[in-house]
């Protein structure tokens, strides 16, 4: 059933790792507060316990990209969370259901909000209920429930003409359980890349939103407000902006490795038509 | 002897099955196909009832009817003497009891994400029964190990795919087996032992089989009385025997020719 290792798989998982033990030791242990302003480490250069340097704050980069990754993956996890969690009995239920107009229903509303950018939904969900992290993910989340829905949908079609849904239904299986135990098992790997995906577009978001004033507030860490905080100081002092884009850059591409690597692991039979190709 | 002696079991009458296309231009009507026009048969008890015809005859889809996995467009269908025609699944778990489905192709039939003990267990669970020791005793019944139960399908060669969904089938002690295409996609090499295990089992447990196949000498190997399908419609209904030696139908006829004969081959 399963593939072998893929170097995508290999390359995403160990980026991801990075990433999560980053933000993982960042509980027990940092260099230096990552929020301590200290004047007298000011735009300090990297060296002698800053292994990165210091902001103009005199905060240490490193400190604050381990913070950072914290943000990060906890905005990724809700976002992702929030879209799988609705998006995919949506699509489920569209692709299950006898009743053709309520899978249309569905899949137009979903077309809707696809169309609706993520950044437009946070800056409205800011505007409305304040600016910060939580109007972020949910903004976020939401603007990525059609993209589960779709694959949702899709998969579940697929299984829904196979021989073992008609045994299932001959064996005497309600829909619900036909649903839980056929259909879910069977579209689970997909919705794995899709999740994988998701979250380096969540990371991304995140960051865009921060660097507009519009995700964490101050004085959470966060990739995205240290870029912002580092546009001044572009030309005099390119690597505060450098450390935080490379992060977020990573980050992303760990992400979307993972999801083509996994897309591979998962699926025996496109690894085989490319193998043949 | 042209039909069985027993009381009738399955009782279709006027069967009509139309699906429709999807359309393919705005000004023309979308495009139907009649599936079944309007097919009647009566399956007795203890019989072992055969339907042949090619592929497109409308043999599977009287198939599906049969088992209320498909709703038929007219016409109805009696089940032990209740009709079966229309009813929600809800009300159709005696159905799911008495009648139980072997499909063509143990590779896309059996989940799998499933294991074999749950894949045989299934219609037990499904339809509220307690499982106890008969997976073991199933998998014995068909001629497979008990330690098969904790493997997954990928695991087994066609020929014992088979054998777990013929396993499967019986799980809930139905009256009636039905199988469609049991053999059709197995090597020709295992066809034989997958065809004498469903009928030493239909004898020993005194089932009624429906057996549908696109190949008149395998039915004639597990059959008594066949039905001949083509284009919707049953042409012809009898004893396999009577048939298999004086056809009266021409399309009869043309299938029988179509079966490889020693004599042909020479």
């Amino acid at each position: 059933m399963r593939g072998h290792l893929n170097a995508s798989l290999v390359t995403g998982g160990a980026l991801v790792a990075l990433v999560v033990a980053l933000a993982l030791l960042s509980f027990v242990w940092t260099p230096h507060d990552p929020v301590l302003v200290d004047a007298a480490h000011k735009l300090r250069d990297p060296g002698g316990g800053y292994l990165l340097g210091a902001d103009k704050f005199g905060r240490d980069t490193f400190s604050q990209l381990m913070v950072g990754a914290r943000t990060t993956l906890y905005v990724g996890i809700v976002a992702v969370g929030i879209a799988a969690l609705i998006g995919t009995p949506l699509g489920m239920i569209a692709g299950m259901t006898r009743w053709r107009w309520l899978s249309e229903l569905i899949m137009r509303v979903n077309d809707l909000v696809f169309a609706f950018p993520a950044l437009l939904l946070a800056v409205m969900l800011g505007a409305v209920y304040g600016a910060g992290t939580l109007t972020a993910m949910i903004a976020i989340g939401v603007a990525t429930v059609p993209a589960f829905a779709r694959v949702a949908r899709a998969a579940t079609m697929q299984v829904m003409v196979t021989d073992y849904i008609l045994a299932a239904r001959a064996a005497g299986r309600r829909r619900l359980q036909v649903a839980f135990r056929h259909v879910l098992p069977n579209i689970g790997s997909m919705l794995i890349v899709q999740a994988s995906v998701s979250f380096a577009i969540a990371i991304l978001a995140e960051a865009a939103l921060s660097f507009l004033g519009f995700g964490t507030r101050p004085p959470t860490p966060s990739w995205g407000r240290m870029l912002q905080e580092s546009q001044e100081l572009l030309f005099s002092t390119p690597r505060l902006a450098l450390w935080p884009g490379l992060a977020i850059a990573l980050a992303v591409l760990g992400f979307n490795l993972l999801g083509d690597g996994l897309r591979d692991y998962l699926d025996p039979k496109l690894r085989r038509i490319r193998a043949e190709r | 002897m042209p039909t069985h002696a027993g009381t009738p079991l399955i009782e279709a009458s006027r069967l009509t099955r139309v699906y429709h296309r999807p359309r393919t231009s705005l000004t023309k009507p979308a495009g139907v196909v009649h599936a079944l026009r309007g097919v009647s048969l009566t399956v007795h008890k203890g019989e072992r009832f055969g339907i042949v015809g090619e592929s497109g005859s409308g043999k599977s889809t009287l198939l599906r009817l049969l088992c209320a996995l498909d709703k038929p467009t007219a016409g109805s269908i009696r089940f032990d003497g209740q009709e079966i025609t229309g009813l929600p699944e809800r009300r159709l778990r005696f159905l799911r009891h008495s009648l139980q489905i072997v499909f063509q192709d143990p590779m896309s039939s059996l989940n799998p994400r499933m294991r074999v003990r749950d894949l045989v267990a299934e219609p037990l669970v499904a339809l509220g029964e307690s499982v106890g020791g008969r997976v073991a005793e199933l998998l014995d019944a068909v001629g497979l190990p008990a330690a098969a139960a904790d493997r997954y399908p990928h695991q087994f060669s066609g020929g014992q795919r088979q054998r777990i969904a013929i396993a499967r089938a019986l799980a809930p002690r139905p009256k009636v087996l039905v199988a469609d295409e049991p053999v059709s996609a197995l090597d020709v090499s295992v066809r034989g032992q997958i065809l004498n295990l469903m009928a030493d089992l239909v004898d020993e447990l005194g089932l009624t089989l429906v057996f549908v196949s696109h190949d008149l000498s395998v039915v004639r190997h597990v059959c008594e009385t066949v039905a001949v399908m083509n284009d919707g419609e049953i042409v012809e209904t009898g004893a396999i025997d009577d048939i298999w030696i004086e056809p009266s139908h021409p399309y009869t006829r043309a299938l029988l020719q179509a079966v490889p004969t020693l004599e042909g081959l020479l």
